[in-house]
């Protein structure tokens, strides 16, 4: 068993150098640079905006809102770290180890919330906690009050933003967070038990800290996804750098402006990945070959009702209740909405979440696995930049993406016209070909993080054994790794794929014609303020959301028990 | 199923949705909602079996995308639903002059563009909305009345991010002067009940919850909830006055009327389908499409021979600002700015 530390770095250098000599190893870090440049170029485009000042608009910005946009991102961050870190993890490692009542259901239902966009949750705590909603009229009608009596905290401010957003992307902790649990020795934990340690330091000083690089993977993914968030912020009346891009876009009209506050957010998440990389670089945590799921204990007595409580509650505020009011409202409003043309909008937005999820699958793999392969600091830089996509805000992405395709479908026209006298129109721009572009852009970073720590976890020596059979890193990857991977590459799937289906800006600026997605059709409702008739897109959104979500749990839950057999052979 | 089958399946998918149809069409860009405007375009193609291609997007980003698109754009037409921005896209050199006697004829002076870049095809006004419970009519009398400290933690309006605040204020620019409309926004800030937060019918709601006694608000968003399906939005709506500010005054400018915005049109000047594209115009300004605006969105039609609907007309007659609709655009960016700087969020 090891837990080490980077060892013997010479040999390593040495080892590392001879591999990036090679002509394949060339080949193919070449092919994964030039990937990572033609994905970054939105996010090149966004930062060169910085080299054309527009002084007008950025004096009048640091002298009004900067100041705020920047200390309420601040607060949003801190506050959402808390929030998921408390939420997610304790019931990961209460679900993994420990046995209880319904332990199997809250399993998977804790991955719940990842169904539900955002903004879905914001409007539906709006709707239900505002002064104008049920349960405040409920209590001035009982007892006789005015607004202004009594006390109840207002939904619509920081605070509620962050419980918001926590609720929201605490599934991303909670999974990472029992992918390491789960994959972990229980021989590590066993010795710690049989060394003496109670429970909460087995928790404390085994579990956890062999857990970190997973977990801090979950929160940056967390954070990453609260400072592009817009729907939250935007109708809780929070100004952030999201709200304020727009703001800027649209109201002073200066895109560069706008570019230029994204470049400032893209440089708040790369000094957060720089930690999150220097974190990581600490401890190299290899999983051993010896798996075996740890035998559950039973809670019993006070111990029962607190797990339940730190299990229940998430799956409670975080999905039950949004999720029945939106039941609630879409009964009211289903026969209006529900018609053939409501088909063509689940198809459409299955269709780009498949693609999606695919591709980003497939360049994943091809990104990480030659990291893995062939190290050099240039993959890792690739890497890097590439996980800026996931902190752009989809308008910004959307814009990035335009620019460079119109101006290559109007070179290719240009170019037509003048040796064949034929006009190509917009070719690139205006398909789903851009859309895709444009979301891969934004949610291979998922991709990459998650495989990249499913990665991490398996030891070198595995490979080096690999190839000292004679078996080249293609086959090894095929029959060695996915299959170990399988865990981290359905993560990979599955939250692309639901990420897809939420995805709201992006899809807004970039869709072809007569081209609307459920995520399009809810927004456009709740921005005309019928929430109830936005239930019915919200709604199926979740449900098929759903699936994919119940599916990765069990899959995850039955790799145990395939891994029980592998390594007991 | 092998890697060939999977290829070829992805490459299917994508022709698929790159095929283009070769039938008589027209390519619209609207910043109106697709429920609001469809409607009205489902009949124009039955009626002259062109095609409508409809896509939906803020009007900002709309305009961005015609730019960057270039010569090549396939926009016909652009459908904004603020006369701001009808304004922005003329600067940005987007649209082409049109020469429709029927659109000339049709919409007033007033409402269309004096180069004929743009058209105005439905009216709405900005207004402020009380508690009938709670306040008396006689105590309104203007916008500029708004700041004043009488009203303190009594006001409820949305975000300045939000087009039609920004028009509103960047008309009061217009008729008061950047000096009086800057301290003007700040006492506006200073009566806020709550800081901004949600849409124009959320300001309404609130006010009937006790939060605030004003909300202000486009005409058509209470029309909407009068008529709702929702039965709680009926309720609170009946609760609700309807006051059109500046009708009277001592002076000239405390007289002139209500602020009003457009939602209008252009063709834009690389339209591939510009034929097609004043026949859309045409019939929107048509009494199909007028009488559609008037009576499902609750608007006041640009014609002055359609009758406004029934709901509108228990909102009462009231005097319309005359205001040159191009000011709206003009001095927008000056508004943003004064919002910031006054806290406005």
């Amino acid at each position: 068993m090891k837990i080490s530390n980077s060892s013997s770095e010479p040999v390593k250098i040495i080892g590392r150098v001879h591999k990036a000599l090679t002509p394949q190893a060339s080949l193919w870090s070449i092919s994964v640079w030039l990937l990572s440049l033609i994905i970054a170029l939105p996010i090149i485009v966004v930062f060169a905006s910085i080299f054309f000042p527009s002084e007008d608009v950025w004096q009048h910005l640091i002298d009004t809102v900067l100041g705020v946009y920047i200390s309420n991102s601040l607060l949003l961050m801190t506050g959402v770290s808390a929030g998921v870190l408390l939420i997610g993890i304790l019931p990961a490692w209460l679900v993994t180890f420990y046995r209880f009542p319904g332990r199997s259901i809250l399993e998977w239902a804790l991955l719940m919330p990842l169904a539900i966009p955002a903004y879905i949750i914001a409007y539906t705590y709006t709707g239900l906690l505002d002064v104008a909603g049920p349960l405040q009229s409920l209590l001035r009608e009982s007892f006789d009050m005015r607004y202004g009596d009594y006390w109840f905290p207002e939904v619509r401010s920081l605070p509620g933003a962050i419980v918001m957003l926590s609720l929201v992307f605490y599934p991303y902790v909670y999974l990472l967070a029992r992918a390491a649990f789960l994959e972990q020795s229980a021989a590590a934990l066993e010795a710690a038990r049989s060394l003496g340690c109670s429970q909460l330091k087995a928790f404390t000083q085994v579990g956890l800290p062999l857990a970190r690089p997973a977990i801090v993977v979950g929160l940056s993914i967390a954070l990453m996804e609260t400072l592009a968030d817009y729907g939250t912020v935007q109708y809780f009346g929070i100004p952030t750098f999201t709200t304020g891009i727009y703001r800027t876009f649209n109201g002073l009209g200066s895109s560069i402006g706008a570019t230029q506050l994204a470049a400032l957010l893209m440089i708040f998440i790369l000094s957060l990945l720089l930690l999150e990389g220097y974190s990581r670089r600490k401890s190299a945590v290899f999983e051993t070959g010896y798996r075996r799921l740890a035998s559950r204990e039973r809670l019993l007595g006070s111990r029962l009702v607190i797990c339940y409580f730190v299990c229940v509650a998430p799956v409670l505020l975080g999905f039950v209740i949004p999720f029945t009011q939106l039941v609630v409202w879409a009964l009211v409003t289903f026969e209006n909405i529900f018609n053939a043309s409501f088909f063509q909008l689940a198809l459409n937005s299955l269709i780009l979440a498949f693609l999606t999820a695919f591709f980003a699958l497939m360049l994943a793999l091809f990104v990480t696995y030659a990291k893995r392969l062939y190290g050099g600091f240039l993959n890792e830089a690739s890497i890097k930049v590439l996980s800026l996509g996931y902190a752009i805000p989809g308008v910004v992405i959307g814009l990035g993406v335009l620019i460079p395709f119109a101006w290559l479908d109007n070179q290719i026209s240009a170019y037509t016209l003048k040796s064949f006298n034929f006009n190509m129109g917009l070719v690139l721009s205006g398909s789903i070909f851009v859309l895709i572009f444009a979301y891969l852009v934004r949610f291979l970073p998922i991709a990459i993080n998650s495989v990249d720590s499913g990665l991490a976890k398996i030891k070198p020596s595995m490979d080096e054994a690999g190839r000292s059979m004679g078996r080249s890193p293609l086959t090894m990857l095929r029959r060695v790794h996915i299959p170990i991977l399988r865990g981290s590459l359905l993560t990979a799937v599955l939250l692309v794929f639901v990420d897809v289906l939420k995805e709201l800006p992006a899809t807004l600026l970039l869709r072809p014609f007569n081209f609307n997605t459920l995520a399009v059709r809810t927004y456009e409702l709740a921005n005309e303020e019928r929430l109830a008739e936005a239930a019915v897109p919200a709604l199926t959104i979740v449900l098929v959301s759903i699936i994919p979500v119940i599916l990765l749990s069990k899959s995850m839950a039955r790799s145990d028990y395939k891994n029980d057999e592998i390594t007991r052979t | 199923m092998n890697l060939k089958t999977v290829v070829s399946f992805v490459l299917g998918f994508f022709w698929l949705f790159m095929g283009s149809v070769f039938a008589a069409e027209v390519n619209v860009y609207s910043a109106r909602g697709e429920d609001l405007i469809k409607p009205a375009l489902d009949q124009f193609t039955r009626d002259t079996g062109i095609t409508v291609n409809l896509i939906t997007e803020n009007a900002s980003a709309l305009i961005r995308r015609i730019e960057s698109e270039g010569v090549n754009s396939p926009a016909d037409v652009l459908l904004t639903v603020d006369a701001g921005r009808l304004y922005r896209a003329k600067e940005a050199d987007i649209f082409q002059s049109i020469d429709s006697e029927i659109l000339k004829s049709r919409i007033p002076v007033a409402y269309r563009d004096i180069d004929d870049k743009w058209f105005g095809l439905s009216l709405r006004s900005r207004v402020i909305m009380y508690d009938k419970s709670r306040v008396d009519a006689s105590e309104l009398s203007s916008y500029e009345d708004l700041a004043n400290p009488k009203w303190r933690n009594e006001i409820c309006i949305r975000s300045s991010s939000n087009i039609y605040n920004q028009s509103l204020l960047a008309s009061l620019i217009a008729h008061v002067g950047a000096g009086a409309a800057e301290e003007w926004t700040q006492g506006l800030v200073a009566n806020f009940a709550r800081s901004p937060q949600g849409g124009d019918r959320d300001q309404i709601r609130a006010a009937i919850a006790g939060q605030c006694k004003l909300a202000v608000s486009n005409t058509y968003y209470l029309a909407g909830m009068l008529i709702s399906d929702v039965e709680a939005d009926v309720e609170v709506a009946k609760q609700v006055g309807v006051f059109f500010p500046n009708q009277a005054g001592n002076n000239e400018s405390e007289r002139r009327g209500a602020h009003m915005n457009v939602s209008g049109a252009g063709v834009v000047k690389t339209a591939p389908n510009k034929a097609e594209a004043i026949q859309l115009l045409e019939f929107l300004t048509g009494d199909f499409a007028q009488k559609f605006y008037s009576e499902v969105n609750n608007e006041y039609s640009v014609r002055s021979d359609i009758p406004v609907s029934d709901v509108l007309r228990g909102f009462g007659d009231f005097k319309a600002d005359s205001l040159n609709l191009d000011t709206l655009g003009r001095n927008n960016e000056s508004a943003v700015r004064m919002a910031d700087r006054a806290g406005w969020r």
